[in-house]
């Protein structure tokens, strides 16, 4: 069975729907790129398989005994205040909550993997920083490591390399690459760097006038991927 | 000397020595969820929850209960409870709901005392659960029991679940799409502020709550920037302050919930100074 499916489901505010008619699948160890305009929903859609929102119409359904505590997420926006003060390690072990269940305090093993995460992000010079005094790319990557941190079977990101530097974004495409190919985590990813998608992703969901699900080299064939190429792409889109 | 010598004297009274252990354990409390409710913008529900507190009060007195906390207890958590959730979903609604209820708990309970008088001194009974005058001086072992019993219990349930609230205060939809019973802390976090107010409407009066439960918070977050300092400073300078302000109180004769308040404005003041100059 498959660790996500999505059947007929349709998103919307206040009764107004955005997009309609979303079928697909995710299997484990899958790395899903969702590409489409701004305002076409893609965090709506996000959301509702966080199980934030719940979908107007259809069902997610989460197989393969995949539980909510698996998951690690990134969110586009956090509503984080502005005065709050927390360090930076506060925050990435804060991802680790999903592992702890019941348990008051982290162990060990949360704590390196915390450590390892801040390392692999270069955050660990910023460790005791407050968040609060931070610049968008750090930001960013301190919630990216904490997302890092709360994975253990499904990574979702949204907007991941907003506001990262070219190095940064570079090391993190890689990261992500080693996470779905090594520890077989799903990704699914939202982007607007299409050449990227195309490089790493297995399969595209294109939202927007005319939607689209398949692998990524059905979608360079077919007329949503040729027409969205056609503007975004690399020289067309071409090769990968 | 002379100050020192009346001190000796006036703790060697055990309901002093009682009010001294109940508003210490009060201001820890208060001071660890004033963090929270400060940071999940909340700072009002103190002042919302005492109004309700208070006019629970005024019920069970009209009702003549022999026991006024079977009724005000668990009408300010479900208050509390209410509260919290409004608050949830759009920021103004529970902005406004907070006033709704504080005023109108207010007014009601003003009003039946007033219809339905118990003693022949109803403005000095009103002030005095408003601004807490001596009832703090008047506990019975009982109520210091009950108090200090409810104080451990929300201080471990506060220790048990600190890293749970971390993440529920610096992101909600985060814990919850990781697969943190977001709902359940905040209805811990709301049951257990109801408690803390009602315990606190002895020690400092229903209008002054708000001041233990966000002073130390604020005063804190002027100078510590890691949710676990800003915490633990603001529970030591609560304690410090409220030990402080109760002394102070008994050797000058002054009120005590006023004085507390006082002593807490004050290291407000001198935590805002250093936080100025090291910006600087
Ligand atoms: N809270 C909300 N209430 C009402 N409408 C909303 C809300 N959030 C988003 N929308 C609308 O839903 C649509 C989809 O929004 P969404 O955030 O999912 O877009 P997106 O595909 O992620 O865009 P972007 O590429 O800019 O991130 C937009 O038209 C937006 O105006
Ligand atoms: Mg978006």
């Amino acid at each position: 069975m498959a660790q996500l499916a999505c059947q007929d489901v349709s998103l919307g505010y206040e009764g107004r729907e955005i997009v309609g008619g979303l079928t697909f699948t995710v299997n484990a160890g899958d790395y899903l790129c969702i590409v489409g305009e701004n305002g076409s929903g893609k965090s709506t859609l996000m959301k509702t398989i966080l199980g934030l929102r719940s979908p107007m119409r259809g069902e997610i359904v989460m197989g393969d005994g995949l539980r909510a505590n698996e998951i690690g997420y990134l969110p586009q926006q956090t509503a984080v205040q502005r005065d709050f003060p927390a360090s930076v390690r506060e925050i990435v072990l804060s991802g680790c909550q999903g592992r702890c269940g019941l348990r008051p305090f982290y162990n060990r093993d949360e704590r390196r993997l915390a450590a390892d995460n801040m390392e692999k992000l270069g955050l660990t010079p910023l460790a005791r920083r407050c968040y609060r005094d931070l610049s968008g790319g750090q930001t960013q990557r301190v919630l990216l490591a904490r997302a890092l941190c709360a994975t253990q079977k499904l990574l979702l990101l949204d907007e991941p390399v907003s506001g990262l530097d070219p190095k940064v974004t570079a090391e993190l495409y890689r990261l992500i690459a080693d996470l779905n190919a090594r520890d077989g985590i799903t990704v699914i990813m939202i982007s607007h760097d299409i050449s990227a998608a195309l490089r790493y992703a297995t399969h595209i969901l294109h939202i927007g006038e005319r939607a689209f699900f398949g692998t990524r080299d059905e979608y360079r064939e077919s007329g949503p991927g040729r027409e969205y190429l056609r503007f975004h792409g690399p020289k067309g889109g071409a090769k990968p | 000397m002379n100050a020192f010598e009346k001190l000796t004297l006036y703790l060697q009274y055990p309901f002093v020595r009682y009010a001294l252990i109940v508003g210490v354990l009060i201001a820890l409390c208060s001071s660890l969820l004033g963090v929270t409710l400060v940071l999940k913008r909340f700072s009002f529900i103190g002042d919302g929850l005492s109004h309700v507190a208070f006019g629970a009060m005024a019920v069970a007195s009209v009702l003549r209960l022999s026991d006024n906390m079977a009724l005000v207890l668990p009408v300010t958590v479900l208050c509390a409870v209410l509260l919290l959730r409004t608050g949830q979903n759009a920021q103004i609604r529970g902005d406004a709901s907070v006033a709704m209820i504080s005023v109108g708990a207010l007014a009601v309970g003003y009003l039946l005392m007033n219809l339905y008088p118990t003693s022949a001194n109803i403005s000095g009974d009103v002030c005095s659960t408003l601004f807490g005058s001596t009832s703090i001086l008047t506990l019975t072992p009982l109520e210091v029991w009950l108090c200090v019993i409810l104080s451990i219990l929300s201080v471990a349930a506060f220790v048990c679940f600190y890293h749970k609230i971390f993440a529920v205060t610096f992101d909600e939809s985060f814990a919850r799409a990781t697969g943190t019973n977001a709902g359940f802390y905040n209805l811990l976090i709301a049951v257990m502020i109801a408690v803390i107010i009602v315990l606190a409407m002895n020690l400092v009066g229903s209008l002054l709550i708000s001041a233990l439960v966000i002073f130390p918070a604020l005063s804190a977050m002027r100078i510590f920037r890691s949710f676990r300092a800003v915490t633990i400073c603001s529970a030591c300078l609560s304690v410090c302050c409220t030990l402080a302000g109760m002394l102070i109180a008994v050797v000058a004769a002054t009120p005590v919930g006023s004085t507390i308040v006082a002593a807490d404005i004050a290291a407000f003041a001198g935590f805002s100074a250093v936080g100025m100059l090291r910006n600087r």
